[in-house]
C-alpha cells in the first residue's frame, strides 16, 4: 500500500463517515471549525479508521495531538510503517 | 392559582400511514388499513404474530447529520412530526431559544433498535470494539425530547414521561398543566415510538398478540369485534403545540382545539390486567377536571387495542358513564397499536376529523362482542358535529389517563 492509496482510503472512510464533501478534505481542514466535528466525532474517527485499515490505534497518544486532516495523514503513514503495510 | 385556558395551535403527525395530519386523517376517513404481513418476524422461533403497522418510507437523512447522529427512528419521526405542528402553530426560532418554550415527549423505551446495533458485541462477546460513541444518545429514555430540542434549538423545560401505551396522553396533560399554571407559554407535546420485532415478541409472550390474520393482515386488529384476537404493534409519533388561549390569540394563530380536562391515575389491582373501575375513575376525574356532565360529550374515542380482557373492561367503562347512546370507536384497526405515540397521534387525529365535522369509526369491528355491547359502537363514518371529545389511554403498569379536547367554535 503506497502513502497515497492510504491518504485516500483516510479521506474516503472519513467522508462516508461523517458525510462530509470530499472538496473539503483539504490536508490544512482543522477536524473541529473547518469539517465541523467533534469530540464524538473523533471517538468514531477512530473507529472508522481501525475498520478501513484494520489496525488497532485507540489506546495511541498521538491521536489526541490530531488538529487538521494531515496529522491523520501522517499518523496512519507512520502506523502503517510501523506494522510493515507500507 | 389562576389557571390558564390551554389550547391546541400546531399539530404533527407520523403514522404507518406516512407524514402528515392530512395522510392520517385521509387514510382514516378513506377506511385504510396499515397493517401489513412483516417477513423479518418470520424469523423468530416462536413468535405467533407475523403482522404490524410499521412506519416506511421516511429518510433520515433530511435531517443534518450533526443532529441525525445521535437520533435513532423514533427521534426521527418525533423531530419531523414537530416541524410539521411548529410550521402549523407558526412558531419560529425565536420562540424556539427563548426558554419559555418546552418538549414533553416521551417513548415506552430507548432504541431498541440501536441498543441491538451499539450494544450486540458487548452483551456476547464482552467487547467494545465497535461500540460508537452515539449509542447512549439513541437508547437513553429522554432521547426524542433532547433530539427534537438540540435539532430545533429549543431551550425550555424538557419532559420525557414513560408510561408505555398512556405515554403520550400524560405529555400532553401534563404539558397542559404546564402551559395552564405558566410555567411554559409554549409546551410541544407528544410521543414516539420505534418498531422492532420484540414489541411483537412483548405481547405475543403473554397471549395478548393476534396470531389468528397473518394471512389477512388489513383484517386485524379488531376493536370490540367478537373475533379480536390481540394486538398489532405500530410505531410513528404524533406531536401537538400547545400555548394559552391568551397566547394564541396575541399571536393571531388558529386554534385547532382546546384541552378541556385530563387525568391519570394508576389501576393498583393488577401491573398488566385492566379494571372496569379504575378505567372509570379515571374517566370521572377527567370529566370533573373539565367542569363536565357526562352528557356534554360527543364522542369516545377509545383506547381499545384488541385484546380481550382490555375493550371488555373499557367498554363497561364507557358504558357505565355515559351509557348507550354517545358514539365510541378506536383507531387502532385502522393503524394498530402505536404504542407511546398513541395517545398524541389520536388526539391529532380526532381534533382533525373533529375539525373537519366526522367521527371515525372502528376498522375490522364487524360483529360487536357480546362482553363489549351496550355502548354505540361507530361502524361507518358519520359527518356529525361534535364539540367534546373525550380520549382515553390505558397502560401496562395500570397508568390510565385520559384527555377531553374541546371544539373551539363551539366554546
Amino acid at each position: 500500500m503506497t502513502e497515497e492509496e492510504i491518504i485516500k482510503r483516510i479521506d474516503a472512510s472519513l467522508a462516508e463517515e461523517f458525510e462530509l464533501d470530499p472538496a473539503d478534505l483539504v490536508p490544512e481542514a482543522t477536524l473541529f471549525d473547518d469539517l465541523g466535528l467533534d469530540s464524538l466525532d473523533m471517538v468514531d474517527m477512530v473507529i472508522a479508521l481501525e475498520h478501513a485499515f484494520k489496525i488497532k490505534i485507540r489506546d495511541e497518544e498521538e491521536i489526541r495531538k490530531i488538529r487538521v486532516l494531515e496529522d491523520i495523514h501522517r499518523f496512519v503513514i507512520h502506523k502503517a510503517g510501523e506494522l510493515g503495510m507500507l | 392559582m389562576e389557571r390558564r385556558r390551554v389550547v391546541v395551535t400546531g399539530m404533527g403527525a407520523v403514522s404507518p400511514f406516512g407524514t402528515g395530519v392530512g395522510t392520517l386523517a385521509e387514510s382514516i376517513l378513506g377506511g385504510r388499513s396499515g397493517v401489513r404481513r412483516v417477513p423479518a418476524l418470520e424469523h423468530y422461533e416462536g413468535l405467533g404474530s407475523l403482522v404490524a403497522a410499521p412506519v416506511e418510507g421516511i429518510d433520515p437523512k433530511i435531517i443534518p447529520r450533526k443532529h441525525r447522529r445521535t437520533m435513532s427512528p423514533m427521534s426521527v419521526y418525533a423531530t419531523l412530526a414537530t416541524e410539521e405542528a411548529m410550521r402549523q402553530a407558526r412558531l419560529d426560532k425565536e420562540h424556539c431559544a427563548g426558554g419559555d418554550m418546552g418538549v414533553a415527549i416521551g417513548s415506552s423505551v430507548g432504541s431498541t433498535i440501536s441498543t441491538q446495533q451499539s450494544y450486540s458485541d458487548f452483551f456476547n462477546f464482552n467487547s467494545l470494539e465497535k461500540m460508537r460513541s452515539t449509542g447512549f444518545f439513541k437508547i437513553m429514555n429522554h432521547s426524542c425530547a433532547a433530539n427534537v430540542c438540540h435539532a430545533l434549538g429549543i431551550t425550555g423545560r424538557v419532559l420525557a414521561a414513560s408510561s408505555a401505551c398512556s405515554t403520550s396522553c400524560q405529555t400532553v396533560g401534563y404539558g397542559a398543566e404546564m402551559v395552564a399554571f405558566g410555567r411554559q407559554e409554549i409546551m410541544i407535546c407528544g410521543g414516539a415510538e420505534e418498531y422492532h420485532p420484540l414489541i411483537t415478541a412483548t405481547f405475543d409472550i403473554m397471549n395478548a398478540s393476534s396470531r389468528g390474520f397473518n394471512q389477512h393482515p388489513e383484517r386485524t386488529p379488531r376493536p370490540f369485534d367478537r373475533d379480536r384476537d390481540g394486538v398489532v404493534c405500530a410505531d410513528g409519533c404524533g406531536v401537538v403545540v400547545l400555548e394559552s388561549l391568551d397566547s394564541a390569540r396575541r399571536r393571531g394563530v388558529p386554534v385547532l382545539a382546546e384541552v378541556a380536562g385530563f387525568a391519570t391515575v394508576c389501576d393498583i389491582t393488577n401491573m398488566v390486567n385492566p379494571s372496569t373501575d379504575y378505567m372509570e375513575i379515571c374517566i370521572r376525574k377527567a370529566l370533573e377536571d373539565a367542569g363536565l356532565t357526562p352528557d356534554r360529550i360527543d364522542y369516545i374515542n377509545a383506547h381499545a387495542t384488541g385484546t380481550d380482557q382490555g375493550d371488555r373492561a373499557e367498554s363497561e367503562a364507557v358504558g357505565r358513564v355515559f351509557g348507550p347512546r354517545t358514539p365510541v370507536s378506536s383507531l387502532k384497526g385502522h393503524m394498530g397499536h402505536t404504542m407511546a405515540a398513541s395517545g398524541a397521534l389520536e388526539i391529532v387525529a380526532v381534533i382533525e376529523l373533529m375539525n373537519r365535522g366526522c367521527i371515525p369509526p372502528t376498522l375490522n369491528l364487524e360483529n360487536v362482542a357480546p362482553d363489549c355491547a351496550g355502548i354505540r359502537h361507530v361502524t361507518a363514518v358519520e359527518f356529525e358535529e361534535t364539540s367534546c371529545v373525550l380520549k382515553n389511554n390505558f397502560a401496562f403498569g395500570g397508568v390510565n389517563s385520559s384527555i377531553i379536547l374541546r371544539r373551539m367554535d363551539h366554546d
